[in-house]
């Protein structure tokens, strides 16, 4: 038999669009649920480490209390509010909600502003209860 | 002639054979991990950077326990099905595409195996 899906027309992919705020939140979406997917190895590593004993507690603490540990963690928490607040708009829009053109490009901006926002405000709290 | 009521015609799975499981699953475990989720964050803004004993202490906490539990269940369950839907839009040789599902299903059934038992352990044996 032929190989008739080698021939069926394909729908225009990303290069043919204009960049606007809802693609490019879309694709911040897609690209923070994958980096989430491999930060879960460090929420497994913190839990691990408190079930096997003080000293590889401690290990993986001096890790993340290092500057690249550091790093990594600001990023993650930035990950998991940006994809939380856009599986917020995600919802919003399942239910049959804001599909308007402005309202959504305004929520798509305030997204990004928002994770970014609640990221710095996280981690101030956590260094001054500190 | 088809007897059937419109809404008769589409009940059922469809042809995939898995109707809108998939679609329904992630949103439910994301319904669940807002609050999950947010409970953890303020757990992490206390006990980040504590000393060994506090944080197992309160780890061992059954409110603490039971919430971290459940936030391992829906995550897993929300990723395993993200990863999902992003191997089968990205990877179109079908061989590949059906290893890299069940790696998926390996690599989150592992790390929520070794999540879970970690949660365990501390609430019942600290």
């Amino acid at each position: 038999m032929a190989n008739v899906t080698n021939n069926r027309p394909l729908s225009p992919h990303l290069q043919i669009y204009k960049f606007i705020p809802t693609m490019a939140m879309s694709i911040v979406h897609r690209i923070t649920g994958g980096a989430l997917y491999v930060g879960t190895l460090l929420v497994a590593a913190w839990l691990i480490a408190a079930a096997s004993g003080e000293q590889y507690f401690n290990q993986v603490n001096w890790l993340f209390g290092s500057i690249i540990g550091q790093v990594v963690l600001f990023g993650y928490t930035w990950a998991l509010l940006h994809h939380l607040l856009g599986g917020l708009r995600h919802i919003m829009w399942d239910i049959g909600y804001g599909f308007e053109k402005e309202f959504s490009t305004m929520l798509a901006k305030a997204n990004l502003v928002a994770s970014i926002a609640l990221t710095v405000l996280v981690w101030a709290i956590v260094l001054i209860v500190r | 002639m088809d007897m059937r009521t419109p809404l008769g015609k589409v009940r059922g799975l469809g042809s995939a054979k898995s109707g809108t499981e998939h679609f329904w699953r992630v949103r439910t475990t994301a319904v669940a991990l807002v609050p999950l989720l947010l409970f953890y964050v303020v757990f992490l803004i206390i006990y980040a950077g504590k000393p060994y004993a506090e944080v197992v202490g309160a780890l061992a906490n059954p409110f603490v326990a039971t919430i971290n539990g459940l936030t391992v269940v829906a995550s897993i369950i929300h990723m395993r099905l993200g990863m999902e839907e992003i191997i089968q839009d990205y990877i179109h040789s079908e061989a590949t595409k059906i290893v890299l599902l069940i790696l998926n299903a390996f690599f989150s059934l592992a790390v929520g195996g070794l999540c879970l038992f970690a949660v365990l352990k501390i609430a019942f044996a600290g």
